[in-house]
């Protein structure tokens, strides 16, 4: 049994310590708001946080998560109310398919909380996510929005 | 557009709706009122549907029914704005749910752009023509998403549905009130006369029973106070939040899960596989051959992806001497045949181009693949004699099609959910997926199998849009005049490939959309002669946003560019010579002359194209930067002027643009699917890359409302960027691209 805890509740899973973070919070757990986008690291759909920091999930195994505090989508809400990014996103109308977005709030929280003054370069340099909609301009807003609605 | 199509869409607009609310008129032919009993049985106890499109729920709620899929272009909001402004609704009350099958919600429109003349003939012929493939894709039945169609196609029937509502609460509130019909005034979901007023969840029951002795009235567009306006999207608060449902998404009780492996070799069999390995693996239940290749089904997607990639086979035939290379240079040779299909043909082209100066020019595109963020899937189960599928899907009657024939399930007892999609791109018009999913769940009967194809399956098993060659010759008199151009393009045909692999019966007539984007162009040559000839390959070709624009803008945007620059002329001023009937493509680019006449600092480069589709006309700049010789070029700015006839949800037009711009932008300087000994060589992101964050350019987007009849928005901003980019790099370096990909010009592997 691996012992991980997503979003502040402790779960013990009979499943291999190769198994991706992401397949055992998709197929295992149901939480669905962390995307599969390629497996390879490569496209971010699948971020979450790991002791707060921003993970690729379908990179990153359940040896690895073990014990480590594990945020996802679903858990980026505080006492039911949105993360200031989620606000931001609204307010910015940033989703179009809206598969992506999840991956996108997930890096750009790990972003504010490390560097809550984020630029523009900051944001070209650790947002590196894919959008096939070509949302990134209003994605680069609601960052912004979010930033100083943070400080 | 004429007023004999305007009038015709009317009458069957209204005949829909304003038929008793009898709805599936003509089209379901027993006259039942299927749709809105299915709408209604849908909603909570107490709901009311008054036709197949709203239902009003208990507490006051309106729901719209969604005939489309929302894939990112904003159907799930701008649909249900067009009934709610007819009905007066209250929008903060409107939500709206997906549409079950049903004649009523058939797409007319999306044939209609597929006959082969010019959008502006409105001749007898190209308009009989139209009318017959409406009334095909009626007869058809296609529920289908695609061509940029959704709201040119709702436009008139859910506004319909919305007015024919509102009249019969209105004549709800009359009877209920004893007053007069004309006192009763419907606005902001609410009916007042005098001093009286009742909420439309308080009528609708007596509404209900309300037949219309004729068809409603639609409201003058000077009193819209919705459409026009830009309200917050219906699907964005569940994309935020993570709860928001894509096929991949779906989770029922006792599922297990499904890798799919595609036979690597085009047209090539699987002679013989020893499984027992993958068999042996933890939480495998079962390996099968399925339509494309094999897959095998676990506990979890990752065991079944373990799993599936342990199964050792052999091959047998396939095209293993196949190359994208080989198949190009045969393109190129087609086309110097100059004998394929002649779709337009004006004047003297012989004559033409004996005199004057000749131009001459061949440009070539490689396969794409879509790349949609959501990789293929599908969820199928067999229970209680029934079929229920979950497919991220363009169109759910090709599903139930696809489905039927597979698991011997008539059509009646199969239901298709269409959940979100993760990008479509008319790559979820192509159902391989579904027979997937449908094969093994036929295999595991009583079980839901969610197969989830891996973002390598995705790529190698795509349906590609087409590679393409496309030959030019012009000449120009001395004054710079041009005598003439034709055109000869080559390379397979979509539409043959698409049919072929999922319709009945042969594919016969010419298949419009190779050469769309280079008939249909609107400039005024003396002489012009526009062929294509069709290629057939062992590649499956498939839809791909703005389809055979996607290539012949670029060929022919950037053709003009060289016959601008090889007559002395001002690429944006030789454009607007040869427009001269045509004052909605004149405004588009009158509008990007101020910036295109600015001074130019040194160091940067402009280039500019235009180009009609799907019913829409968009003109693009590209502007670039380079301080100096040795540093890599920028795009420093896009500007997009578009006229889709009239902006409903400027916003979504706006999105709709940048979306095209950046889609186009990844595949002008990175889409490449190149073939080797009959296999794709890309497979994932590193090697087919996308346009990210940091090379995402500004983009500035001005919409003319002409008043003309409304376009599309899904697509006409992807096919003129890659033509101005490259005019762009011309304008700034000299070098005139005829490839595409050419991101290696911006310093990209």
């Amino acid at each position: 049994m691996i012992e991980i805890i997503v979003n502040g509740k402790r779960h013990s899973l009979d499943a291999s310590p190769d198994m991706p973070l992401l397949w055992a919070l998709r197929d295992i757990l149901s939480l669905t708001g962390t995307k599969f986008g390629c497996g390879i690291g490569a496209c971010g759909a699948c971020t979450v946080h790991v002791d707060g920091a921003a993970v690729r999930s379908c990179s990153f195994t359940l040896d690895e998560a073990r014990g480590r505090q594990i945020t996802t989508i679903e858990g980026l809400q505080q006492n039911g109310r949105l993360h200031p990014l989620q606000a931001a996103w609204i307010a910015e109308q940033v989703p179009q398919c809206g598969y992506c977005q999840s991956g996108m709030i997930m890096a750009s929280a790990a972003l504010l909380a490390d560097n809550p003054a984020a630029d523009d370069n900051a944001i070209d340099k650790n947002i590196t996510n894919i959008c096939r909609c070509g949302t990134y301009g209003h994605i680069r807003k609601a960052i912004h929005r979010a930033a100083r609605e943070m400080s | 557009m004429t007023t004999a199509l305007t009038r015709r869409r009317f009458l069957i607009g209204a005949g829909i709706v304003g038929g008793a609310l009898v709805v599936g008129y003509a089209f379901s032919g027993n006259g039942e009122n299927t749709a809105r009993q299915r709408f209604q049985k849908a909603g909570p106890e107490g709901g009311v549907a008054l036709n197949g499109w709203v239902r009003i729920d208990p507490d006051g709620r309106i729901a719209v029914a969604l005939p489309r899929a929302e894939m990112g272009q904003g159907v799930s909001t701008s649909l249900p704005m067009l009934l709610a402004e007819e009905l007066e609704a209250d929008w903060r009350m409107v939500g709206f749910e997906q549409a079950p099958r049903d004649p009523l919600y058939v797409n007319r429109e999306i044939l209609v752009d597929g006959v082969p003349f010019v959008p502006w003939d409105d001749g007898v012929a190209a308009e009989t023509m139209r009318w017959a493939y409406e009334k095909s894709a009626s007869l058809l039945g296609l529920q289908a998403t695609g061509g940029s169609t959704s709201v040119r196609d709702g436009y008139y029937a859910m506004r319909q549905a919305g007015a024919a509502a509102r009249e019969m609460l209105r004549r709800a509130a009359a009877a209920r009130w004893n007053v007069p019909l004309s006192s009763c005034i419907a606005e902001n979901g609410t009916i007042r006369s005098g001093k009286k007023s009742a909420r439309y969840g308080e009528l609708a029951a007596e509404a209900a029973a309300i037949a219309l002795p004729e068809p409603p009235r639609l409201k003058d567009p000077a009193q819209w106070r919705l459409l026009g306006h830009s309200p917050a999207r219906l699907d964005i608060p569940a994309k935020v939040t993570g709860k928001a449902r894509y096929g991949i998404d779906i989770r029922l009780p006792g599922m297990v899960f499904a890798a799919f492996r595609p036979v690597p070799v085009f047209g090539a069999e699987i002679a013989g596989l020893d499984d027992s390995a993958a068999r042996a693996m933890p939480g495998v239940k079962k390996i099968l051959a399925v339509p494309g290749g094999i897959a095998a089904v676990a506990t979890t997607t990752w065991q079944a992806q373990q799993a599936v990639d342990a199964v050792e086979f052999t091959l047998s035939g396939g095209a293993e001497d196949l190359s994208s290379e080989t198949l190009l240079e045969t393109f190129s040779a087609t086309a110097a045949r100059w004998d394929g299909h002649v779709f337009r043909e004006e004047g003297d082209i012989g004559t033409a181009l004996a005199g004057g100066r000749k131009i001459r020019a061949e440009y070539r595109v490689p396969f794409l693949a879509h790349a949609c963020m959501e990789p293929m899937n599908c969820t199928a189960w067999i229970h209680d004699g029934q079929l229920e599928i979950w497919a991220p899907n363009q169109s759910a009657d090709l599903a139930a099609m696809v489905a039927g024939g597979i698991a011997d399930i008539d059509n009646d007892k199969i239901t298709v959910h269409t959940p979100y999609l993760g990008g479509g791109f008319g790559r979820r018009a192509d159902m391989d997926y579904v027979e997937i999913a449908v094969t093994l769940a036929h295999a595991m009967p009583g079980t839901p199998v969610q197969v989830t194809y891996s973002r390598e399956a995705d790529m190698r098993h795509d349906r590609f849009r087409p590679a393409a060659v496309s030959l030019f010759e012009a000449s120009i008199d001395e004054q710079g005049q041009p005598l003439g151009l034709r055109n000869s393009i080559a390379g397979p045909s979509v539409v043959k490939s698409f049919v072929g692999r999922l319709l009945p019966g042969p594919f016969i007539t010419p298949d419009k959309t190779t050469a769309e984007g280079a008939f249909d162009k609107p400039y005024e040559f003396p002489a012009l002669q526009v062929m294509h000839e069709t290629v057939d390959t062992p590649v499956p070709c498939g839809f791909w946003r703005s389809v055979g624009h996607s290539y012949n803008a670029f060929f022919f945007e950037s053709f003009m560019d060289e016959i601008a620059h090889a007559a002395g002329r001002d690429p944006l001023a030789f454009r607007l010579s040869l427009l001269k009937n045509f004052p909605r493509h004149r405004a588009l680019l009158e509008k990007l002359a101020d910036g295109w006449n600015a001074p130019k600092a040194p160091g940067t480069g402009r280039g500019i194209a235009l180009h009609d589709s799907f019913g829409s006309i968009v003109a693009q700049m590209v502007e670039l930067y380079r301080p100096d010789e040795q540093a890599p070029i920028r795009i420093a700015k896009i500007t997009v002027a578009v006229d889709c006839g009239y902006a409903l949800h400027p916003q979504t037009v706006i999105r709709q643009m940048e979306s095209g711009v950046i889609f186009a932008l990844s595949a002008a300087l990175h889409g490449e699917i190149t073939i080797a000994d009959g296999q794709i060589e890309q497979e994932n992101f590193p090697d087919y890359e996308m346009i990210r964050m940091a090379d995402a350019p500004p983009i500035e987007v001005h919409i003319l409302n002409s008043g003309a009849r409304l376009g599309g928005i899904g697509e006409p901003g992807t096919p003129p960027l890659a033509p101005a980019l490259a005019n762009a790099l011309f304008d700034l370096t000299g070098r005139r691209i005829r490839r595409m990909p050419f991101g290696d010009v911006f310093g990209y592997a």
